[in-house]
């Protein structure tokens, strides 16, 4: 079946997103974490994920959208990339759902910024678009960040 | 059998069964190119190695093979299954000649004329029999003998008996080449054909022994990803946290089982967490390997004669530090010939061989590494280096001529130092020694130097011997927890919120504290974070004691301002992902014994974003040039005292008895002197305040208490009251004015501030003229 691609799914500020799901390492709840001073706002803390540390990235910052509301607990999708584990910091964890190829759709050319860089594609499910994240993308944090802080 | 040869000896194993493999496979798709040209590379290690360590039938045998499998390669011939048979046959050759390696330790022993006989035999089998059996028939035959041509040429050479082991090839190789005319209708598949016959023979008879000998080498060592040494390593740091917490529970507990199970528990992991270090040490031997070459080279090139001396080659450091050591040491063994060891003539005018001498030598002390570069040559000529320092503006010649010794030796550590007359491919680009000091602190190290003139220079490393667990103190800040690498640190100091509001200073904003005489600047760890508490901490600190950490970066110490010092640790040091290279700050990052992670701080990283070494280069040779001033002058302790009315003075500490605290009760009076009985003697009191004009002398600060400077002098005390004694400076005093007559001797500039220099004898003789019965007035020595 390679026309069919699973996703592990999220919630993020109300919008439907996925991963696929072969990179996806593992999903935990709330960690307690520790903050990096002087870091991109981005970068939530580390984690240590059985002896390993791991840096948590908000996805809320990263992308841009609004700070979570007060008191509400984000979930760790620990992803895989190049340069080891990387956790994303979600609202709510959805399904691993499995997508026929052909509801894939280009980002249509009006969404911008972030967003379009970060976003490969829309997936149009029945009731919802799925929005796939590029993870690479999304772990590597603008330059300009990295290096002024 | 040394380490070269095992080493050899088990790659070429693991890369003999691997031909077997893919001959195999070669020979059931003769056109897989990989797997042909893995084939080929395989055959020509083995022959280059082989070579390389003296084994001239080895080498012998696999240039045969890999003429062969050249034209494979070439696709002047394709793969058959009697090429094939060739092949293998070589490679069971090859086979048995390691196991006789193995056994024996050397390719001299009686074994091995017969192999190459038989070899040759084999080879010449190629030849003679073609001529009878097969006419050339097929197209591809005339090509076809180059390599049974080759084959020819060498072997009979490299039978004659060993030493020669270089020669036969170099001779084979031209002759193979012109050849292909002289016996031009061998016919290539007869000539394969009996390649493999006459094998059998000696390679099962005693393939069995050397085959199980063989994987006895191999046996005993395996490779191993240095990744998964890593993970190994960090499950190993993870278990010595979880024992921490389950020792933890011990001391809870009664229970004498869970007791002796933790106990062993402990034990183990102790053991285990040693063993697991040690799978990541390596020789030192590994770098130290190429350095002959680089010397050899190097020589050659400068004219000169150098031998190489190594000792201690077995001593183990990490992996890590093996690696940041390289380049160091390559570039000190580079400036020892270059620079350290002289032309022979010079040498033989100078009564020394005219071979130089250069000795390497490490060896394990005190749980750190040291090693010793040590060169014979004209060692370190002090004025020239002052000299160049001077040409190149890196110190004042008022400096040059004040250095001492030592100092000027360090001057070559200085960036942008060069002694070499003019810029060779060598050295001379005044990139150097400083990137040698640098790159060895960077790993935790220091770097001395010791030379005498005309008899040579000795270099000292010291390097820790791993990076992945260090000792480190454990602060908090802003409510977290952080780790400052114990190699940065050199002091805590504790201030207590009285202390710490008067003797903070400021310098336009910037917070000093006086250590020791020495200014120095305080970092607000809070604030370089940007914790958001930082300004409400400031004020704090006001209130509360001030913790400073006294760190060192770059030569430069500073001051970090902390909230608190909670303790030392053996920290598994992590590094940070890539998303956070840029933030300097941050070294690493570990796991403490709770679970939480903590941020290791960068001390040089925190310095510069601190502004503390901004302008690195230009502030450390000014520090240093202001280090090397002091020295050069007399420098003299000297008591700060405040003699009442705010007005500061000094006497030099050598005056200085004892530093006494009296209540105002206990003072007596003996006439009209006041006294106090003191160790059993009357002490007479002389209060400055009333004896020096320049003080005025009004109602002491502290009544209850008086500040006594016990002076002493030949067996008699007198007891000089102050109003509060300061600080101890070392300081270089130069008297400015001469204030003659009132008590003070003159005026000094004491830490950038007017302060008088009090005349202890006048005054004495001023309050008590018995006091000097018949001596007269000794002057203060300045």
């Amino acid at each position: 079946m390679p026309a069919n691609k699973q996703f592990a799914t999220f919630f993020l500020n109300g919008l439907f997103f996925g991963v696929e799901v072969l990179k996806v390492q593992e999903v935990i709840r709330y960690q307690e974490m520790t903050r990096v001073p002087i870091a991109p706002a981005m970068i939530e803390g580390l984690i240590n994920l059985r002896g390993q540390i791991i840096m948590a990235i908000d996805l809320r910052r990263r992308l841009e959208m609004p700070v979570r509301a007060e008191g509400q607990l984000p979930m760790n999708v620990v992803v895989r990339t190049d340069d080891g584990a990387v956790s994303l910091l979600v609202d709510e964890i959805g399904d691993v759902v499995e997508i026929e190829e052909d509801t894939y759709e280009r980002l249509p050319e009006t969404i911008s910024g972030v967003a379009r860089e970060l976003i490969r594609g829309v997936y149009k499910l029945k009731e919802r678009l799925l929005l796939i994240l590029d993870t690479e993308k999304t772990v590597s944090l603008p330059a300009a960040l990295t290096k002024g802080a | 059998m040394d380490e070269i040869t095992k080493e050899f000896l088990v790659e070429s194993y693991e890369n003999i069964d691997r031909l077997d493999r893919d001959l195999v496979a070669l020979e059931k798709d003769p056109h897989a190119k990989d797997t042909l040209a893995s084939i080929f590379r395989t055959i020509h290690t083995l022959k280059g190695t082989s070579g390389f360590l003296g084994f001239g039938k080895l080498e012998a045998v696999a240039h045969v093979g890999e003429n062969l499998l050249s034209k494979l390669r070439d696709g002047v011939l394709t793969v058959n299954p009697e090429i094939t048979s060739a092949l293998l046959a070589t490679v069971d050759a090859v086979r048995w000649m390691l196991g006789q390696i193995e056994g024996t330790g050397s390719p001299g022993e009686k074994d091995f004329p017969e192999l190459i006989e038989l070899l040759t035999r084999l080879n010449d089998g190629k030849c003679v029999e073609p001529s009878a059996a097969a006419p050339a028939a097929l197209p591809s035959a005339t090509v076809a003998i180059q390599p049974a041509q080759t084959v020819i040429a060498p072997v009979p050479a490299i039978s004659s008996p060993p030493p020669a082991e270089f020669e036969p090839v170099v001779v084979a190789a031209p002759a193979s080449a012109p050849a292909p005319t002289p016996v031009p209708v061998a016919a290539p598949a007869a000539a394969m054909t009996s390649v493999p016959p006459p094998h059998p023979e000696p390679a099962p008879a005693s393939g069995e022994s050397t085959e199980s000998r063989g994987s006895a080498v191999s046996d005993s060592s395996i490779r191993v990803d240095v990744g998964l040494l890593d993970k190994l390593m960090n499950l190993v740091g993870e278990l010595v946290l979880a024992r921490n917490q389950v020792l933890q529970f011990t001391s809870q507990s009664a229970d004498s089982a869970f007791l002796a199970t933790s106990q062993r528990l402990n034990l183990i992991t102790t053991e285990l967490q040693g063993s697991v270090m040690k799978t990541r040490m390596q020789p030192i031997g590994n770098v130290w390997g190429k350095l002959p070459r680089v010397v050899r080279d190097l020589a050659a090139a400068c004219g000169k004669e150098v031998r190489i001396e190594m000792e201690g080659k077995e001593t183990e450091l990490d992996k890590t530090i093996i690696e940041a050591i390289k380049d160091p040491l390559t570039h000190i063994v580079r400036n020892s010939v270059d620079h350290g060891i002289e032309r022979p003539e010079t040498r033989l005018e100078r009564k020394k061989p005219a071979e130089g001498c250069l000795k390497m030598r490490a060896y394990h002390e005190g749980g750190q590494v040291n090693i010793e570069i040590t060169d014979d040559g004209g060692g370190i000529d002090l004025e020239r280096v002052k000299q160049k320092a001077v040409q190149k503006g890196l110190i004042t010649t008022e400096q040059a001529t004040r250095m001492s010794e030592h100092e000027a030796l360090h001057l070559i550590f200085l960036p942008g130092f060069s002694t070499a007359e003019k810029i060779t491919n060598v050295s001379g680009r005044g990139v150097g020694m400083d990137v040698v000091k640098t790159n060895i602190e960077k790993i935790g190290g220091t770097v001395d130097l010791q030379s005498r003139p005309g008899e040579g220079t000795t270099l000292k490393i010291k390097i820790p011997l791993t990076l992945a667990i260090i000792p480190a103190l454990v602060i908090t800040s802003g409510g977290d927890r952080f780790a400052i690498p114990q190699v940065n640190l050199l002091e805590l100091v504790r201030l207590e919120s009285e202390q710490a509001r008067k003797q903070i200073e400021f310098i336009h904003g910037a917070p000093v504290y006086r250590l020791r005489g020495q200014l120095l600047p305080l970092v607000h760890l809070n604030r370089e974070l940007k914790f958001a508490s930082a300004t409400a901490a400031a004020s704090a600190s006001d209130v509360e004691a001030v913790n400073i950490v006294v760190v060192q970066a770059d030569g430069h110490p500073f001051g970090l301002v902390v909230d608190k010092i909670n303790d030392t640790e053996e920290i598994v040091v992590k590094p940070l992902g890539k998303q956070l290279k840029g933030v300097t700050s941050f070294a690493g990052a570990t796991i403490m014994g709770d679970g939480r992670v903590a941020l290791i701080l960068d001390v040089l990283g925190l310095a510069q974003g601190a502004s503390v070494v901004t302008t690195v280069r230009d502030r450390s040779l000014l520090d240093a040039a202001a280090q090397l001033r002091k020295p050069a002058d007399t420098r003299q302790a000297l008591l700060l005292f405040d003699a009442g009315q705010g007005s500061r003075m000094a006497i030099p500490l050598s005056m200085v008895a004892r530093l006494e605290e009296f209540a105002l009760t206990s003072v007596e009076h003996a006439g009209a002197q006041e006294v106090v009985r003191y160790r059993g003697q009357i002490l007479p009191l002389i209060r400055i305040a009333k004896h020096v004009p320049a003080v005025s002398a009004a109602a002491d600060a502290r009544p209850e208490m008086m500040q006594v400077v016990v002076y002493s002098e030949e067996g008699r005390s007198v007891g000089l009251v102050v109003g509060r004694i300061c600080d101890i400076v070392q300081e270089v005093i130069t008297v400015k004015r001469h204030a003659h007559g009132n008590g003070i001797y003159g005026s000094v500039v004491i830490q950038d501030k007017v302060t008088d220099l009090l005349d202890v004898q006048a005054v004495i003789r001023a309050a008590d003229p018995s006091f000097y019965p018949s001596k007269p007035a000794v002057l203060l020595a300045a």
